[in-house]
């Protein structure tokens, strides 16, 4: 608890310019040129040296890409330029599995990220990913012997063809959206993790995600796989330079939780402001299977992401916790989706959402019950506590139910900070950020308590630097 | 020159209305006066002026505060030079643990002792104050895990209120109507808790509407508060005098109305 403490003070009156909005020189592998063609799939593909079903996979998915409209729904994205984006850019020639083989720039990264640290502290394994390609991946070796695969996706690939084939794309459809038919044409990095059946990773594997380069776009896709009665928890945190121009980031996770297996994937989204995210996330959970999505949006320019679960057996169980805190030139259209397909499953979708000083944050969510789904229960709860005059909360609940015997809860709440709490608050002799401050980790720690300590006491200090100076 | 001191301290509220019309007062270490006033007549007003809530202007005169002018202060300026004010209707902070919130509101106050420099208290020594402190004044355990003020009884947000006084060591606490809500046993807990800090370091000023508080918390002096003034002066026999014959003895006639202002 004390250096956790410390931890949060120190964090106090630092500024993401400081912590992560660094930049380091580009000394590159390879860096493609700016924008998006057959031919940079094609180079994309071949620099994997992939098989030939991925190279067509590639190809067919750009074709749906430039096929498909913009969406017109959610945020603006009028935007993005896709000619301006650097789509592919591999910083090292070889993977890494120990931080000091990284080029001294890269491996200064991660360090003033604090990534090494936490990987000896209290992760089970962890993938680092730079740019295009993961640089850095490493998972204990009791788990390995155990027949864990964790491994960053190209890797993935190559080692596992078969069991990536057999589900890569199936989840997530090339042409689910157009940002996924992005991905699927030219998808780079990201995790693909195997737990064999009744294996329980206690620790978390981590992934973290960095971009360095100006315009740069990263399409990492992540494909894990928990087999019956396993469990891991997966997290992923991500960062970027501050630029005066936009970077891209679209990535598909696709999950498959099998029988009584359990996954949890959560996520602290802390992109710079000049990040679109726009990430297609869906699990499907089989009979008596669990999965949760924890996400925490607290970052970036953008982000459109409502991670889904289907739940297609018996008695399986989906959580969505998601805290979307939007501030100064930011839109978080963030929320989740449950889709209830077989009998006496549940779903609990948790939203917290909060915008201060002209930010805009809300929640977009479905919730669809088929015809059969019988006893499906689910509950969805939003939140929203909006900080000034300027701010922007909206709540989107979109409900389909086709079954009648069925328990389905809604409640949406928006609050203000009510000057008499501040005020009770500052006579306790809390400066008026500091209270705004508790009040606003008071309102997300429904979520923050489902997180590991580390995890909570990092949420609670990006939530801590978001409201420096914020009020008054 | 007293620790707190009002100079014809004028209040009004934010439309203007004055409610607080000339108050003149001097508080001590180890000393507790009692301000008594009917409903209605500003003592609130007052306790909330005293504290710094923006929606309670003062208008005329000032407040010092170990000879400071504190009357601009914010709320959180004045906690920090040692007062406090323990409320009649303490506000919820969902999510917030009463741990949480006292290591804060002890770490900010510390932080502007250091001159705006982090220093804060340490895990022991912080366990240690508070576990002593809610053994002393009866607070059950499991509180200080619950989230402040959510879901609380009247009188465990009132010891609450107390707990927080005992932890955060003010020179000068203001108590508005702290005895409504409790029980005897609690309103005996509470009132001793009061007493045990008033003395060299503390002085308390005790808002009242029945005396009953003042059968557990002696004072030293009691301060008739009628239509926004300060009408009588005494020491604890002018509580009794005003149990036995009632506000409308003290109410100079003519102005029960509070028609002047």
């Amino acid at each position: 608890m004390a250096s956790t403490e410390t931890e949060i003070v120190q964090g106090i009156g630092s500024d993401y310019e400081v912590k992560y909005g660094f930049s380091v020189p580009e000394d590159y592998f390879f860096k493609s040129g700016r924008g998006l063609s057959h031919e940079l799939v094609d180079a994309i593909s071949s620099h994997k040296d992939e098989p030939d079903w991925m190279r067509k996979f590639r190809h067919k998915s750009l074709d749906y890409f430039l096929a498909r409209p913009m969406p017109r729904w959610g945020a603006d994205l009028s935007g993005i330029d896709f000619e301006n984006i650097y789509y592919y850019i591999r910083p090292t020639e070889k993977q890494a599995d120990k931080w000091e083989d990284l080029p001294a720039d890269i491996k200064d990264t991660w360090d003033k990220l604090g990534i090494p640290e936490a990987e000896k502290k209290y992760l089970a394994g962890v993938g680092a990913q730079y740019e295009s390609e993961v640089v850095y991946h490493k998972l204990q070796a009791d788990l390995e012997a155990k027949g864990v695969i964790f491994l960053d996706m190209d890797s993935g690939l190559r080692e596992h063809e078969d069991l990536v084939r057999q589900y890569f794309g199936t989840i997530i459809p090339q042409n689910d959206n157009k940002f996924a038919a992005l991905n699927s044409a030219v998808w780079s990095g990201g995790s693909f993790i195997y737990v064999p059946p009744g294996v329980r990773i206690e620790m978390p594997l981590q992934a973290y995600f960095r971009i360095n380069a100006e315009n740069m776009g990263q399409f990492e896709r992540t494909l894990i796989i928990v087999d019956e009665d396993a469990y891991v928890h997966y997290v992923e945190g991500c960062t970027a330079p501050i630029y005066s121009s936009d970077s891209l980031h679209s990535a598909v996770v696709e999950i498959v939780v099998k029988p009584r297996g359990r996954c949890r994937y959560t996520t602290i989204q802390n992109w710079s402001n000049n990040v679109y995210n726009l990430v297609t996330k869906r699990a499907v959970a089989y009979e008596g299977a669990t999965m949760e999505w924890v996400d925490g949006n607290l970052g970036s320019k953008v982000t459109m992401k409502y991670p889904a679960i289907w739940l297609l057996g018996e008695r399986a169980h989906g959580e969505v916790l998601s805290i979307a805190f939007a501030g100064k030139g930011q839109h978080q259209d963030a929320g989740g989706k449950a889709v209830h397909a077989a009998p006496n499953t549940s779903s609990v979708i948790t939203s917290k959402s909060i915008s201060k000083n002209g930010g805009r944050a809300g929640y977009r969510g479905l919730l669809e019950v088929g015809k059969g789904a019988k006893g499906a229960r689910s509950k969805v709860v939003c939140d929203a506590l909006i900080l000034d005059e300027e701010s922007r909360s909206d709540t989107y609940p979109y409900m389909r139910i086709d079954e009648n015997e069925v328990d389905i809860g809604h409640e949406a709440t928006v609050s203000k900070i009510g000057e008499e709490q501040l005020f009770y608050l500052m006579s306790r002799g809390l400066s008026e950020a500091e209270a705004a401050a508790m009040i606003v980790s008071g309102f997300v720690e429904p979520v923050t308590k489902e997180l590991p300590l580390e995890y909570a006491v990092e949420l609670n200090r990006l939530i801590q630097l978001q409201m420096e100076g914020s009020v008054g | 020159m007293a620790l707190l001191e009002l100079n014809d301290l004028h209040v009004a509220l934010e439309d203007g209305t004055e409610i607080v019309k000339g108050v003149d007062l001097r508080v001590d270490t180890d000393e507790v006066h009692a301000i008594m006033g009917p409903n209605g007549s500003g003592k609130s007003t007052l306790a909330y002026a005293l504290m710094g809530h923006p929606a309670y202007e003062v208008t005329g005169g000032q407040i010092l505060l170990d000879g400071e002018d504190i009357t601009e202060l914010e709320a959180d300026e004045r906690a920090q030079r040692g007062l406090f004010l323990a409320f009649q209707y303490p506000h919820a902070v969902p999510g917030v643990t009463v741990t949480n919130f006292m290591r804060q509101a002890i770490n900010s106050i510390r932080k502007a002792k250091a001159g705006g420099v982090d220093d804060p208290i340490s895990v022991k020594e912080f366990r240690t104050q508070m576990l002593e402190a809610m053994d002393r004044l009866k607070v059950p355990r499991e509180l200080a895990q619950r989230y402040l003020n959510e879901g609380f009884s009247g009188g465990e947000k009132k010891r609450v209120e107390i707990l927080q006084m005992a932890m955060l060591r003010p020179r000068i606490a203001i108590l508005d109507e702290t005895d409504s809500g409790l029980d005897i046993d609690a309103l005996r807990i509470v009132a001793g808790g009061v007493q045990e800090l008033v003395g060299p370091e503390m002085g308390a000023l005790v808002i009242t509407h029945y005396q009953r508080i003042l059968n557990y918390i002696q004072p030293d002096f009691v301060h008739v508060f009628v239509d926004g003034r300060i009408v009588a002066d005494g020491g604890k026999e002018l509580a009794q005098r005003l149990e036995e014959e009632g506000y409308e003895a003290f109410v100079p006639s003519g102005s029960a109305t509070g028609g002047e202002a």
